[in-house]
């Protein structure tokens, strides 16, 4: 055993030099990532005093694609694929602005049933993605069983999904021009009994989790967001939402159909980590109302898919059209040339936009809070990386 | 696209009008109806196909003209609806020849400026005609003009009658000294996207504090990737 003294002489003797503690070193700089459990591959930097948070920088790109550069290499058809990799949770979103961007620039009507079955295809994907985000929130918490359901009642509409679709997770369904099939036969009442459950389920969810008191201890207050700031940082999605502006670009910009729907925006006033957790619940419930209506609404049959040339190409322009996705408003800029291939992609993310929040509210607070208030960001690492 | 079908879209027509004008909030609908009534189906509705101008309500039924590649500023839509040129005036009576417009389209404004008036133009756009967020910031690299052109996506939050509408604000800069003076401070929410745009087209933004590498690899040693003249290896 030696002393701290004999320490110090072994480390003179070595020539080592012993410095005082100045003031930069009450600081400890932590990197939380980029192996995060459950977020994906995203690194940010963060500095503590004690276990307040005084510093805080976001290193993204550690899933960085390039998709916006394959898009340039590759017809409005082939780009499908690829471009739905960054969230296969909410890959049906993904492709629904992306067609709706080719549809303005090459001119393609899209027949009434197909507007329908793609919003469909879209409504149960948002839940999707919304229940894994939940679920990775329980976990976050610490909260296990909330884990578990979400991540349960998730198979229920991916089973759906791969009736419509007949793929788990990425549909590639949305296209260009409609969508690829027609809907399987029972879908409608298969659909319904599957939301009338999940209607069940989220009255659970409140119960278990929502109403739990520690979790409320944990959210509510917690790193507010006011309008002001939310409207200044523009961030989007459930996250905005959290702070009373009802913005919702079905709502806004209706799309396809969604101008004969109808439903409220949800939306909260306290713009804490609660309600930027409560909102996405709503939303979902919001979602099941939609569902049932458009399968009411449906025209009984019909074409699903407009046809198109092999080699889908329009006159040269530019468009930039944008859907409510699971993280808020998804918008493609597609700059044509007048050839097959796309001249510029710009993919508008929602998780991009609410990255800009993260340091502004992790600043002040403790280490403790920052699970919580990272994850009800509502943001996607591979999506903000595209 | 059979008979069958317009008949349809012309119900949808009419039907939206009534629906939409129930469920958004009255002030707005009554305030600018060729707006409300003309949202979503026409945007796809540009166009060749005549049956599709046909189902689409008045307001732009005479869009013959293609509107051509940014590159070429000119007005080429005849028509354009009444509350987009009410916006498009605005500014035209602020600034006068400062303002280029590309296009109107319905629920769409390009309007070009060059690089030392952007500030100017931006600070009004915010706080005279409420566009207060930007949705994205996206530059395309132009090589036969030898410039990159950046366009930013404004949105408004706090004008409800401006929701649906986004505004590119757009500038075009020298490709062999790419610099525009940032937006930073009038719109805080360009800051993430200004950096994108800086390491994926080499655009200098001038007065944005951290021009730097954010979404490439640390080790990255080549041009910006989102220029033409980089080649993805193996095409």
């Amino acid at each position: 055993m030696t002393s701290i003294e004999e320490k110090f002489e072994e480390s003179k003797r070595l020539g080592l030099q012993i410095v005082k503690e100045s003031e930069e070193d009450r600081l400890m700089t932590l990197s939380v990532g980029p192996q995060h459990p459950g977020s994906g591959h995203f690194r940010f930097v963060i500095k503590v005093d004690g276990d307040y948070i005084v510093y805080c920088d976001p290193d993204p790109g550690y899933v960085h694609r390039g998709e916006e550069k394959m898009c340039e290499y590759r017809n409005v058809i082939q780009n499908i694929p690829h471009l739905e990799r960054p969230v296969i949770h909410d890959s049906a979103n993904i492709t629904y602005s992306y067609s709706l961007a080719v549809e303005e620039l090459v001119g393609i009507e899209v027949p009434r049933r197909g507007q329908f079955i793609r919003a469909i295809a879209s409504e149960l994907n948002r839940q999707v993605y919304t229940l894994y985000w939940l679920a990775i929130y329980g976990i976050f918490l610490g909260h296990s069983t909330m884990f578990m359901w979400p991540t349960g009642d998730r198979e229920v509409i991916i089973d759906l999904l791969e009736a419509l679709t007949g793929a788990r997770v990425t549909h590639a369904f949305n296209i260009p021009g409609g969508v690829r099939n027609d809907m399987p036969e029972g879908f409608r009442d298969r659909c319904l009994s599957q939301i009338r459950y999940l209607q069940k389920r989220f009255k659970e969810y409140e119960d278990i989790f929502y109403n739990n008191p520690l979790f409320r201890q944990r959210t509510e207050g917690v790193a507010v967001l006011s309008k002001e700031d939310a409207i200044k940082l523009g961030v989007t999605g459930s996250v905005v939402r959290a702070s009373s502006v009802p913005f919702d670009v079905r709502k806004a910009e209706p799309y396809d159909i969604y101008n004969e729907i109808d439903f409220k925006v949800q939306y909260m006033k306290t713009g804490d980590c609660f309600a930027r957790s409560y909102v996405p619940l709503l939303d979902m419930q919001e979602s099941c109302y939609i569902i049932e209506q458009l399968l009411d609404k449906m025209p009984a049959s019909g074409e699903v898919r407009a046809k198109l040339q092999p080699n889908p190409k329009g006159p040269p322009g530019e468009s930039y059209r944008r859907v409510e996705s699971g993280r808020g408003a998804l918008g493609y800029y597609i700059v044509s040339d007048g050839t097959p291939k796309p001249y510029r992609v710009k993919i508008s993310v929602g998780s991009f936009r609410n990255m800009l929040a993260l340091p502004y509210l992790l600043v002040g607070k403790r280490l403790a809070d920052m699970p919580a208030v990272y994850w009800s960001l509502n943001y996607w690492p591979v999506e903000a990386d595209r | 696209m059979s008979a069958n079908n317009k008949e349809e879209l012309n119900k949808l027509a009419a039907g939206s009008q009534t629906k939409h004008s129930s469920s958004t909030s009255d002030e707005t609908a009554q305030e600018q109806p060729p707006s409300s009534s003309t949202q979503p189906k026409q945007l796809p509705a540009k166009p060749s196909p005549p049956s599709a101008t046909a189902a689409a309500s008045a307001a732009t039924t005479t869009t013959t003209p293609k509107p051509s590649l940014a590159s070429s500023p000119a007005k080429t839509q005849p028509e354009p609806p009444p509350f987009e040129k009410g916006l498009v005036e605005q500014l035209k009576n602020k600034f006068g020849d400062i303002v280029k417009v590309v296009f109107i389209k319905p629920l769409r404004i390009k309007i070009q400026v060059e690089p030392q008036d952007i500030v100017g133009v931006a600070s009004f756009l915010r706080d005279s005609m409420g566009f207060d967020h930007a949705e994205s910031v996206a530059g395309t690299d132009y090589p036969k003009d030898n410039q990159i052109e950046v366009v930013y996506h404004l949105g408004s939050y706090s004008r409800e009658e401006l929701a649906a509408h986004i505004l590119w604000l757009t500038a075009r800069t020298n490709k062999d000294d790419a610099r525009l003076p940032t937006l930073i401070n009038i719109y805080k929410s360009v800051e993430y996207h200004e950096r994108e745009c800086y390491e994926m087209l080499g655009v200098y933004f001038e007065g944005h504090p951290r021009n730097e590498r954010f979404l490439l690899p640390e080790d990255w040693a080549d041009i910006p990737p989102l220029r033409k003249d980089f080649r993805i290896k193996g095409r």
